[in-house]
């Protein structure tokens, strides 16, 4: 007799891992994600540590002059600059610049070809057209992706999981006009408020995040509220009832943890619909403020222009590649928390 | 037996590598009435229907032979020309059987359409001719019903019917009365009987209810856990059973071990004039401005006698569930509910309902789905002592769960029953889970249980064994039930007092053995002489 038991969520883990496909996805996902959050360090302009004369800077935290380096001009130092490269690596000075010598924004004024310019052995994926490094915008317009993604997921599944359940709990008529208020809001055009708000507003990440939201939490809302409708009148529920719990205890100790499997289920694809909506309005140029690197506005340059294959082919492997990591978890949960399937 | 039907030889049923059918062997005569006799996981319903290889994933092996074809050897194409042509399989649920959305006549009409090949106008004649042979009454009318407007027993009447629209050599009858109700079982059973003899059909009967395979078959074949242990006639094996597991299913009749509640006690809870109404929708616009309502209980006095068992007995729908819900005071309604010395409405009003709470307890009649999937022992058990006694530390609290396992017998001693602790449900088995659910109620050491149908989704042996569990508990610990069944045999066992409730209303009260023994009302009569 084993006397340890496994809980239903451990066991959804176990069948989780048991598909290869989605478990690699998994993990290779979470090894970009971590990456493109050090993207300073793999993709910056500044060197990360330079000795100069016996002292040692660090440009990739504090702007220095370039009089510092021995430069004519008062102005931060431009360390792409041959003579400051120069200045900096000769004799017994050194510097240590990052894997991929540009950051999102750099634009390369010492390039020798005209921009864009293909894949070389300075930009290993090509330069856009106004000379920024590709590779440097990719791994930070990825960045950018994701943690928009992850927040407009967080936000929609918590407003989805609270609005859900005062529904499926109370039922009646909070129900009933909670449901009205959904049809009323979700029949509202989407796209165009969207780009209403932004000739209004200013564009920034936040305000995309928050019109995305008020839209984002419906769908999610009923299926929760479906399995609190579910969950509410069964016996466990009853049982916990009588038993004198409050309606918050029999909420969170009970009925929450069993509704859950939708949300879970949900979760990669709702994160890819996050990217998908980022990267399109951006590609539309309704999305985030000009100066952020974003795969959308790569695309849109892409398109502009078409004989700059490297832009379009690498932006449109980078999209792919994400997308398909999230679905193949996705799948792979949705497998793993099939009541269906019992075995472990 | 060469003139046999349909023979059975080495028959092995496994799911993905895992058998659950080792290899069994029976027959059956033309004309005969063979039962399949086991408990739920015995592979009695697995066994019948991967004959027709109507069960998914199975992989099955042996023979078949039927008229001298083997069943197992054919293809998927003629396979389907022997379904619902020479076998016809009646199921237990009538209401999943059926398809919703197309009338009973459709339903009926397409296999005489399939099988018989006739036209959809004689088609539709034959149905009404197959629904009236089922007696069901206003044939004409009915074969334009939908199955949701179909009585319980009319929908089992018109899956009858579809089975015999081809006229089957064989009918697998898989718990064709489990879902029943009581006073319809024997009618259902006399329809079976009647067209089996009018047709010269064989009949095989899934079932784990020994007293109607004592009334319906000729020959019995017993199985437990994938193995054939026994069979013969039906006389041979009642009388004399040969082997242990049929000596111990057919004495799994719950025994009366009960003590009498001392005689002037209070009761622990009165009801007088009790009356729940539910809000229904009205049909058509009128709906659209106010609800109609539907009363479930009507005016109910009743008593449960303090330390002894108050029974509760009707059918579906008789609103006796609904009067476990009042009681537990779950449900509004009107009228005087008094429990241990106190009503709902007023415990609420002085904020004294945690307290009532902690003297009321429930044991639900489903043990699956009566505790949480996601919580374990410990804390389903444990539950009630962090609600009534947040003041006891978490050792303690542990040790008292530990101990009420032991005492419910889910563990020997409650050393063992540390073990256990940190499970989950899944790992149990029913009757594991509903003394579960009886330690959650027992932990705040509540005056008054309600139960209800505390054994009905049980196997019968288990149903034995949790009944003396609860007749223990009531004398050692002097607990009240307000038992809610529609078996007759529970009542029997359990109760001190009974009431029969039909459509809301009591229609006979008194001592339970008293009332079992010479039953007043025409109603109660039909129970007592259902069970019999």
């Amino acid at each position: 007799m084993a006397t340890a038991s496994l809980s239903p969520s451990r066991r959804a883990w176990l069948r989780f891992k048991r598909n290869r496909l989605g478990y690699w996805s998994l993990v290779l996902f979470c090894v970009l994600v971590v990456a493109s959050l050090f993207a300073e360090v793999l993709s910056n302009d500044r060197p990360l540590v330079v000795r100069y004369e016996g002292q040692t800077y660090f440009p990739i935290v504090r702007d220095y002059p370039e009089t510092v380096f021995g430069g004519d001009f008062e102005t931060p130092a431009d360390y792409l600059d041959p003579f400051i490269r120069k200045q900096i690596t000769q004799g017994d000075n050194w510097a240590l610049y990052a894997p991929n010598p540009y950051g999102s924004q750099t634009i390369n004024y010492f390039a020798e070809k005209p921009n864009p310019s293909g894949p070389s052995r300075a930009n290993w994926f090509g330069t856009d057209d106004r000379g920024r490094d590709l590779l440097a915008q990719l791994i930070y317009g990825f960045r950018v992706s994701v943690l928009f993604a992850l927040a407009l997921t967080a936000i929609g599944v918590v407003l989805g999981i609270v609005t859900g359940a005062i529904q499926g709990f109370f039922g009646g008529k909070t129900d009933l006009a909670f449901q009205r208020f959904i049809e009323i809001w979700g029949s509202m055009p989407e796209l165009y408020l969207l780009i209403i708000f932004s000739a209004v507003f200013a564009p920034s990440v936040g305000l995309l995040l928050i019109l995305l939201s008020l839209f984002g939490w419906m769908g999610l809302s009923d299926y929760v509220r479906a399995e609190f409708l579910r969950n509410r009148q069964l016996d466990y529920v009853r049982a916990a009832r009588a038993m004198g719990l409050s309606n918050a205890q029999i909420i969170w100790r009970h009925i929450l943890p069993n509704s859950l499997t939708p949300v879970v289920t949900f979760l990669p694809f709702r994160m890819s619909a996050a990217i998908l909506a980022l990267t399109s309005l951006d590609f539309l140029g309704l999305g985030v403020p000009p100066g952020t690197p974003s795969l959308g506005e790569l695309l849109s340059q892409g398109k502009n222009s078409i004989d700059a294959w490297w832009i379009s082919l690498s932006t449109f492997g980078v999209l792919v590649l994400t997308l398909l990591l999230l679905t193949f978890m996705g799948d792979a949960l949705r497998d793993a928390l099939d009541p269906r399937k019992q075995d472990v | 037996m060469s003139e046999a039907l349909l023979d059975v030889h080495d028959l092995r049923v496994a799911f993905q590598g895992q058998p659950v059918v080792h290899g069994i062997d029976f027959s059956i005569a033309p004309g005969e009435k063979l039962a399949l006799v086991g408990e739920s996981g015995s592979g009695k319903t697995v066994s019948a229907l991967s004959l027709l290889r109507l069960v998914v994933n199975a992989e099955v092996s042996g023979q078949a032979l039927l008229g001298g074809r083997d069943l197992l050897s054919l293809s998927e194409r003629e396979l389907r020309g022997v379904r619902g042509d020479e076998v016809a399989v009646i199921f237990q649920e009538p209401m999943t059987a059926l398809n919703p959305l197309y009338t009973v006549g459709n339903q009926i009409g397409e296999v005489l359409q399939l099988k018989r090949g006739l036209t959809p106008r004689q088609a539709r004649a034959g149905a009404v001719e197959l629904l009236a042979s089922t007696g069901i009454p206003e044939p004409e009318r009915r074969v334009d019903a939908f199955p949701h407007q179909l009585s319980g027993g009319q929908r089992q009447r018109a899956m009858i019917a579809m089975a015999l629209a081809s006229r089957p050599k064989l009918l697998i009858a898989d718990e064709p009365t489990t879902a029943l109700d009581v006073s319809l079982r024997g009618q259902i059973l006399e329809l079976l009987s009647d067209l089996q003899r009018q047709h010269g059909m064989a009949l095989l009967l899934i079932t784990h209810d020994l007293p109607l395979v004592r009334r319906v078959a000729d020959r019995v074949a017993v199985m437990e856990k994938g193995h054939l242990v026994e069979q013969g006639t039906v006389a041979e094996v009642f009388e004399h059973p040969r082997h242990a597991y049929t000596r111990k299913l057919l004495a799994s009749e719950p025994e009366r071990a009960v003590a009498e509640p001392a005689a002037d006690a209070a009761p622990v809870m009165r009801a007088e004039g009790l009356r729940v109404s539910y809000p229904v929708p009205m049909p058509g616009f009128k709906g659209w401005f106010r609800k109609g309502s539907f009363t479930a209980v009507q005016g109910a006095d009743l008593a449960v006698p303090a330390g002894g068992t108050l029974g509760v007995i009707g059918e579906s729908g008789s609103g006796k569930s609904t009067l476990a819900l009042a009681a537990l005071g779950l449900l509004p309604f009107e009228g005087r509910l008094e429990v241990a010395g106190s009503g709902w409405a007023e415990a609420r009003r002085d904020k004294r309902l945690r307290e009532l709470r902690q003297r009321v307890q429930v044991v639900f009649q489903d043990p699956f789905s009566s505790l949480s999937p996601r919580l374990t022992v410990e804390q389903i058990v444990g539950e009630g002592l962090s609600v009534h006694r947040p003041d006891l530390p978490a050792d303690q609290r542990r040790e008292r769960v530990a101990a009420l396992l032991a005492e419910v017998g889910l563990v020997d001693d409650p050393q063992r029953g540390a073990d256990w602790l940190q499970r989950y449900p899944h790992e149990f088995s029913g009757g594991q889970r509903q003394r579960l659910a009886i330690a959650r109620a027992l932990i705040v050491e509540p005056q008054l249980l309600v139960l209800d149908e505390p054994t009905s989704a049980l196997d019968v042996t288990v149903q034995k064994q949790v009944l003396s569990l609860l007749q223990r508990l009531q004398r050692d610990r002097g607990l009240s039930y307000l038992l809610i069944t529609h078996d007759v045999g529970v009542i029997r066992a359990m109760a001190h007092e009974v009431i029969v409730m039909k459509d809301g209303a009591i229609v006979e009260r008194g001592p339970a053995l008293d009332v079992l023994t010479a039953p007043e009302h025409p109603y109660t009569r039909l129970l007592v002489q259902a069970a019999a």
